[in-house]
């Protein structure tokens, strides 16, 4: 496939937008039960205003996407069937969680209005709110991978490993910016973040390494013998009917060279899991406050380049009738 | 969106419905056109036509595309002053002063030496009244370009069975149960090729193809036969060889209808050996072609008898002496001992077929004549008034083009066909080949070029046809010395039968003053600077050559052409023409109907759109010039112009005055109550008009088979007009026409003899009976360094240079590719799609290579005419097809390699001067350089010229009918 | 329920491209249109076509079979395209089955085209919206034309009437019996999309001659054989 950039950048944008909501709801819980330190109003609606932003700009590559961005609004329409209607649903919900979370700890609608678990759970609407916006960042991963992994005939995409690289990488970038955030404001969330976040990188790790072994061995269903229905061992395309391109080689190629496919899978191999580990561990030796920051901006280069090879990796079968220019 | 089901096309736009006659080829199918608001809208096969039957190709869908060509030229113009030829510097002039400039300069030449005029035209479908011009105007310098496309298919049969390939004739496969087809990639006779392949295939027909190359049609051929370029001939003998072997011939067909059995003088001792003995008393009609006084020897009687004597049995083989002691052998014991020693297996060294395979063809063929006869219940008499209930055809059928013709051993290699079919009595019957009006015709046909120079005449006619068919030394077209007359040299001894003349000479020749310099050509829709130009490069340059007074070589060159294409570079005067949605037209009897196997069909053109900007159709223009230059046909006694433009010459012109024949042969007569013969009709147009464009004799049943010989047929086409003889078309498997050529060369013969520097090649290529030699180019280049022969096809979707210029067409083919077996090119270090050189005795091309498994590892090809010159063809000046296209004519001599011994012989058939394209010998290497992906050669960008449409370059096109270019 | 197909029978198609540009001629100026083509003149040109004709070799020379294969939407059954698309842009119609897309709705996320396994659909690149072959709907059902005319394009253009069309849910059509009795397959089947369209496998018709074919009693050749009486000796003058 071609690895449009639009798709890349709205993919990981929300990802690590929907991670720091998580993270940031992850410390409010935490801190609620009294097991870290507890932050002010500024850090909560600082860090959704950053998440907010990252889905704003996620959405806004979105639409570079769309040929017609003005009839975005019509993408909603069948969510019944479609997962990109589903994510177009599901991603403004997103945000206006967000939004409403960051906004309600800015004004300062923390008071718990119950008190749960025998009076060690204070319960708020932040925490309320906090709790929808779990489950809709968590289906918001859903949906955006399942844009991907329901597509059958993208068999390196068609398998629960991209929900959990989708979802894992997505947590992981969102709690390692939790960690960069924690580290510029000064506060001491950068260990209990930048924990979760080997955590979740480290899990991102076992899906992605699992489905880039998968599509090592994947034996494509669909072969010249079927796509034309002629039964010999031996059958090249010589023509495929027109000499200037056209749609079909362009949006289902990424015109590279397989070495240079190998390169993008080194870097984003080290950029997105031992460099940052690497970084945010020295981070806690060295009590650096910008190492977190880079921790952070190094994992979200490499999953720019992990989003690109993604596309890349795929191979669509219809690309079978689209091999030579005689 | 509107509900698609509720949209209907009548009611977007004025909808309107005209039909006319395609031509996005040469193929000339009947087609409706849909037009909306006056711009097309779609373009549809006419369901009522007998070609297409309502079926349309992929460039007759494409015709919209050439309405808005940014090639259009759409105003005359005049290099400008001061310019050089070939830059493309023009201006705009009015058509005043363009044909005032051209009458101008032609009436001198007329009046001084008219041959210093040459007339060529690209068009052949044209020829009646482009040649009645140049006769009017009385040069004998005029042609189409049948030279180099396939007269050695034309020739080589019609001087064996009377007819050929295309419009004269062509395989029935309605009814053939085994079809052969050798050297055809697309086809002239495109669509109804096509429609009849599917439907022959659908009903269980064997179909096999012999071709260097898969592709096409040869694709869906239940058996591909890949044979050595150039081999053609071995194959057809060694098939002879194999069916007079096991007796696979149909006898009765060959005794009857042929001169298989007449018998010929077998004394090489004496002057007439190898002349066909004639009875002196024997009652013949004065005059015609093939008279019948010759002998045959009886069976029964072991004597000689008058050929076709009642109830006589003449034998096919042996030999035997007359009563006067002369030794005599029918002509097909010639024919055997020639296809003696021509084996399958020695064929099998020439072609690369292995003899199994041979053997195996030839059963097939024999068997299949023979035991699948068909009888059809359909009652004729025959010349000698015998009486038949049925008509028998022995279903094989053949198709060749240009894979035979382009060779310089094309001639006696389609000889070989026309008589492997003809032993198999397969002619003019159901389920082998069949005829199309005019043809059959005499063998040869009637027509002789002049034979003296003092046939051209200031201010005069030129006294004979332009072109003709000689049949003996005396037609040739040579002087007192025997040197020829016209500039290219046909009718000459160099290539006596060239019945099409050799445009593919006329720039060397008129650039080198040989055999006399000229001052004006005038090239009508030719691309002689280009695709239509062996050895492109050098006659571009001959173009623009001066002599030592600073003159042009060539001082003024006229091209009339509807695109920019890159011979217009060159022009001195252009002239807009207009494209074929927007003038007359006529298919003509007299020229190249479109007659189908049951009877004479011709068409018409008819404007559906007006002309764009200033172009004129060419017709009105040389209707016009012709009135000015004051010729003849086209003059009233009192001096003024005869006819207002083309359809007014079209309704009105007899070929002389009451003859009654004229242009067009359907709704003669003052009412249209005529065909073929009648007085001018004045309502002919309207008449095609309300009949799809096309008049369709079907001739009654009787008259539709074995018309060689078939009285009835050969009276009604006498009368009618067509054939200047009732006589039989007796089959010609000896040639005593070239035996003719021989024996003079051989100084047998009173009357002219050839020079000697050419009598050897006379007596050895005029020989009576086919026979296979190497072709001429190979001969004479290192065969262990060119090592390869390189072809062209024509693609399907592309017509020559045309349609480089049709967005739709050039997306499917917008450069090309050289195939080459992987075989050949792994040897060679060659990877797919790696950048090669291909180089041959006359230079080098670069191009890229692509893999190939379904092309015999000696040959490698390539499309035809997809590369074109930077800026050519109103494409911009980077476009694929000038980077990455390229042109193998830049490597095939219009001349044999070192100068053919010096005396500048055409690279040409040696009988006929049909341009051997595909004799050309190659060899491929990898390109030092892979990174410079740019084809070589490359020319400098031509210009746009003034009133090319500018629209060219903008980025998006999305036509809509009815509001294209007008938002 | 009707569903409407193409039939392409490869044992004819010749590889010409008719149905290539007559599918385009149709449609840039109908319903489906325009179907826009970028640097028609320039150096690369592109442009959309619902219908495509591509050429494979098979097997090595010279057993070499050339396969012409013309290739537009199949109008599935069960077409993967349709469901994905967020907007309904893309629909199957009821009343015949054929894949449509509406570009008032088509948003151009390109989505369908992904949820193709036979690349089939174009993105028009100056409207951006995806555009596909129709089976000419607008001809198919158009009353005010001829019955005769009621085709898609390609089919009244091709030459070798390779393109059959019709109902593939009624048995009795020239289509179905077609499938049934040549073998027509869908292509990728391993997909379950249920291609509407079908193709037809390539036949070969081959002789047999046996050698009693060979040697017959009517044999032409026995009427020359020219045996030639002289005096000399033979052995009936000198054996007993």
């Amino acid at each position: 496939m071609h690895p449009a950039f639009s798709v890349i950048l709205l993919t990981t944008l929300i990802g690590a937008g929907q991670g720091l909501f998580l993270a940031l709801f992850t410390g409010q819980l935490y801190s609620s039960i009294k097991l870290i330190e507890a932050q002010g109003a500024d850090f909560y609606a600082g860090g959704s205003t950053i998440s907010l932003l990252l889905l704003i700009a996620g959405l806004g590559a979105s639409f570079f996407h769309l040929g017609r961005p003005e009839r975005a609004w019509r993408a909603a329409s069948k969510w019944r069937t479609s997962w990109l209607s589903r994510e177009v649903i599901v991603l403004p919900l997103m945000m206006a969680v967000v939004f409403f979370y960051g906004l309600f700890h800015y004004i300062g609608w923390t008071e718990p209005f119950y008190v749960a678990g025998g009076g060690i759970l204070p319960i708020d609407v932040t925490l309320v709110l906090g709790f929808l916006g779990v489950v809709i960042a968590l289906a918001l991963f859903v949906c955006t991978a399942m844009i991907y992994a329901s597509v059958k005939f993208l068999e390196e995409w068609h398998s629960p490993y991209t929900v959990g690289n989708f979802t894992f990488l997505g947590m992981a970038s969102g709690f390692m910016l939790a960690a960069a955030f924690s580290a510029y404001l000064g506060n001491h969330l950068v260990g209990f973040y930048g924990t979760w976040a080997v955590i979740f990188t480290l899990l991102a790790l076992g899906t992605r390494t699992a489905s880039l072994l998968r599509n090592a061995t994947l034996k494509h269903k669909s072969t010249l013998q079927t796509a034309i229905g002629v039964r010999h061992r031996q059958i090249v395309q010589k023509s495929q009917g027109f000499t200037g391109g056209s749609f079909n080689t362009r949006e289902f190629f990424h015109h590279q060279s397989p070495e240079f496919l190998k390169l993008v899978r080194l870097a984003f191999l080290v950029l997105v899991f031992p460099l940052p580990l690497f970084l945010i561990l020295i981070s806690y030796v060295l009590q650096s406050p910008t190492l977190p920051i880079a921790a952070f901006l190094v994992q979200y280069l490499g999953l720019l380049a992990e989003r690109w090879y993604f596309f890349a990796e795929a191979r669509h079968p219809q690309n079978l009738y689209y091999q030579s220019i005689a | 969106m509107q509900d698609p089901a509720v949209h209907t096309d009548q009611t977007a736009g004025h909808t309107e419905v005209k039909e006319t006659t395609c031509y996005m080829c040469a193929c000339r199918c009947g087609i409706r056109v849909h037009l909306r608001d006056g711009q097309v809208r779609y373009i549809e096969g006419n369901p009522n036509h007998p070609l297409n039957h309502g079926v349309i190709c992929a460039k007759g869908s494409s015709g919209i595309m050439k309405q808005v060509s940014p090639a259009r030229l759409t105003k005359p113009l005049r290099r400008k002053p001061g310019a050089h030829r070939g830059d493309s510097e023009f201006e705009e002039i009015s058509w005043k002063e363009a044909m005032d400039m051209l009458a101008e300069r032609l009436g001198k030449l007329r009046g001084t030496d008219p041959k210093k005029f040459a007339l060529f035209t690209g068009r052949d479908q044209m020829q009646a009244l482009t040649g009645m011009f140049a006769k009017q105007f009385g040069t004998p310098n005029y042609a189409a370009h049948g030279g180099f496309c396939s007269v050695n298919m034309a020739t080589g049969m019609i001087y064996t069975i009377g007819g050929s390939f295309w419009e004269f004739g062509g395989p029935d496969l309605e009814r053939a149960k085994l079809f052969v087809m050798i050297g055809t990639a697309e086809d002239h006779h495109s669509n109804p090729l096509k429609i009849q392949l599917s439907k022959f295939k659908r009903r269980g027909g064997r179909f096999i193809s012999v071709n260097p190359i898969r592709t096409g049609y040869s694709a869906i051929a239940d058996e591909w036969v890949p044979i050595k370029p150039g081999t053609d001939g071995a194959l057809f003998l060694a098939l002879i060889h194999e069916i007079i072997k096991l007796g696979l011939f149909d006898r009765d067909f060959l005794t009857q209808y042929t001169n298989a059995a007449e018998l010929v003088v077998d004394d090489p001792s004496r002057d007439d050996h190898g002349m066909f003995l004639r009875d002196p008393d024997a009652e013949i009609v004065e005059g015609c072609t093939d008279p019948q006084n010759k002998l045959w020897w009886e069976r029964n009687k072991n004597a000689p008898v008058l050929a076709r004597s009642e109830g006589a049995d003449p034998r096919l083989m042996g030999g035997y002496t007359m009563p006067d002691g002369t030794p005599v052998k029918p002509s097909f014991q010639l024919l055997k001992e020639r296809v003696e020693p021509y084996t399958p297996e020695w064929a099998e060294g020439i072609t690369g077929i292995p003899a199994e395979t041979i053997r195996r063809l030839a059963h097939e063929m024999g068997v299949t004549a023979r035991d699948h006869k068909i009888e059809l219940p359909i009652r004729w008499t025959d010349c000698w008034d015998k009486e038949h209930d049925t008509v028998t055809g022995n279903p094989v059928a053949f198709h060749a083009m240009r894979g035979l013709a382009a060779h310089s051993n094309g001639f006696q290699s389609i000889r070989g066909l026309s008589i492997l079919m003809t032993v198999l009595g397969t002619i003019d019957r159901p389920g082998g080949f069949r005829h199309r009006a005019p043809f059959p015709r005499p063998i040869p046909p009637c027509p002789k070029p002049p034979h003296h120079p003092d046939a051209v005449q200031p201010d005069t006619p030129l006294d004979g046809m332009p072109l003709g068919w000689p049949s003996t030394p005396e037609h040739l077209f040579v002087d007192d010395d025997g040197k020829p007359v016209r500039l290219d040299k046909a009718f000459s001894w160099e290539y006596p039968l060239s019945a099409h003349g050799l445009m593919h000479n006329v720039i060397t020749n008129a650039w080198r003053g040989d055999p006399y310099p000229i001052d004006t050509l005038f090239l009508f829709m030719a691309n002689m600077a280009w695709n239509s130009s062996m050895n492109t490069q050098d006659a571009r340059r001959m173009l623009t050559d001066k002599d030592e007074n600073g003159e042009y070589k060539i001082p003024f060159l006229a091209v009339c052409d509807t695109y920019s294409s890159e011979t217009v570079a060159f022009a001195d005067l252009v002239l807009p023409d207009t494209t074929y949605l927007e003038r007359h037209d006529v298919l003509s009897m007299l020229d190249r109907p479109i007659s189908e196997f049951d009877g004479p069909v011709d068409a018409v053109r008819l404007p559906v759109l007006p002309p764009k900007g200033e172009s004129r159709p060419f017709q009105d223009v040389l209707i016009e010039l012709a009135g000015r230059l004051k010729l003849p046909a086209f003059t009233k006694e009192d001096g003024t112009p005869k006819y207002r433009n083309y359809p007014d010459f079209v309704v009105n012109y007899e070929t002389s005055p009451g003859s009654g024949i004229g242009f067009l042969a359907g709704w003669r007569g003052k009412f249209g109550e005529k065909y073929l013969k009648g007085e001018p009709n004045p309502r002919q147009w309207e008449q095609y008009a309300a009949n799809n464009c096309f008049f369709h004799h079907e001739l009654p049943r009787s008259y539709q088979y074995m018309r060689n010989w078939n009285k009835g047929y050969l009276h009604w086409a006498r009368g009618h007009g067509l054939t200047r003889w009732a006589e039989p078309i007796t089959l010609h498997i000896y040639s005593e026409v070239l035996q003719r050529f021989r024996a003079a060369a051989q100084g047998k013969r009173p009357g002219r003899q050839p020079p000697d520097h050419l009598r050897e090649r006379i007596e050895t290529y005029f020989d009576p009976l086919p026979f296979y030699y190497e072709p001429l180019e190979s001969q004479l280049v290192d065969r262990s360094t060119y090592n390869l022969t390189a072809l062209t096809q024509r693609p399907m979707a592309m017509y020559h240079s045309w349609d480089s210029q049709n967005a739709w067409l050039r997306q499917i083919h917008s450069h090309n590719y050289l195939f080459v077996n992987p075989k050949l090119a792994i040897a060679q270090g060659i990877e797919d799609g790696d950048w090669i050189w291909v180089e041959s005795h006359l230079g080098r091309v670069k191009c890229m290579c692509r893999y190939s498994e379904s092309v015999e590892p000696g040959t490698v090809w390539t499309w035809n005419a997809i590369g074109k010159a930077s800026g050519a063809w109103g494409l911009a000046a980077n476009a694929a097809e000038s980077r990455k296209g390229f042109l193998l004519n830049h490597l095939i001599g219009e001349e044999l390699p070192q100068g053919g011994a010096g005396q500048h012989l055409s690279n040409s058939d040696p009988i006929t001067g049909q341009a051997a394209w595909f004799d050309l010998r190659v060899r491929i290497y990898k390109a030092e350089d892979q990174d410079k992906s740019v084809t070589e050669p490359q020319f400098k960008p031509m210009k746009t010229l003034p009133g090319q449409t500018a629209r060219a370059r903008s980025r998006w096109q999305a036509y809509v009918a009815g509001v294209f270019g007008r938002r | 329920m009707t569903q409407l197909a193409l039939v392409i029978d490869l044992n004819v198609c010749v590889g010409c491209h008719a149905c290539v540009t007559s599918c385009k001629q149709w449609n840039t100026s109908g319903w489906a249109g325009p179907m826009v083509d970028e640097n028609p003149y320039g150096a690369d040109p592109t442009g959309t076509f619902f219908n495509r004709v591509q050429t494979f070799e098979v097997g090595s020379y010279p057993n070499t079979e050339t396969v012409h294969f013309p290739k537009s939407c199949l109008h599935c059954e069960e077409p993967p395209c349709v469901p994905v698309c967020p907007t309904g842009a893309s629909y199957k119609r009821e009343d015949n089955g054929v894949v449509l897309v509406d570009y008032d709705k088509c948003i151009g996320c390109k989505y369908c085209s992904w949820a193709c396994p036979y690349g089939v659909r174009e993105l028009d690149e100056m409207q951006k919206v995806m555009k596909k072959c129709t089976l000419c709907i607008d001809r198919i059902t158009d009353q005010s034309l001829p019955e005769r005319e009621r085709k898609p394009a390609c089919v009244l253009a091709c030459p070798t009437s390779a393109r059959l069309f019709g109902d593939v849910h009624d048995p009795d059509s020239e289509v179905s019996v077609a499938i049934r009795e040549r073998g027509g397959y869908p292509l990728m089947p391993e997909w379950g999309t249920k291609p509407a369209n079908h193709y037809l496998p390539r036949q070969k018709t081959r002789m047999h001659i046996s050698e009693d074919e060979l040697q017959r009693a009517d044999n032409p050749l026995t009427k020359e054989d020219i045996t030639v009486y002289t005096g000399e000796e033979t052995i009936d003058d000198v054996t007993w």
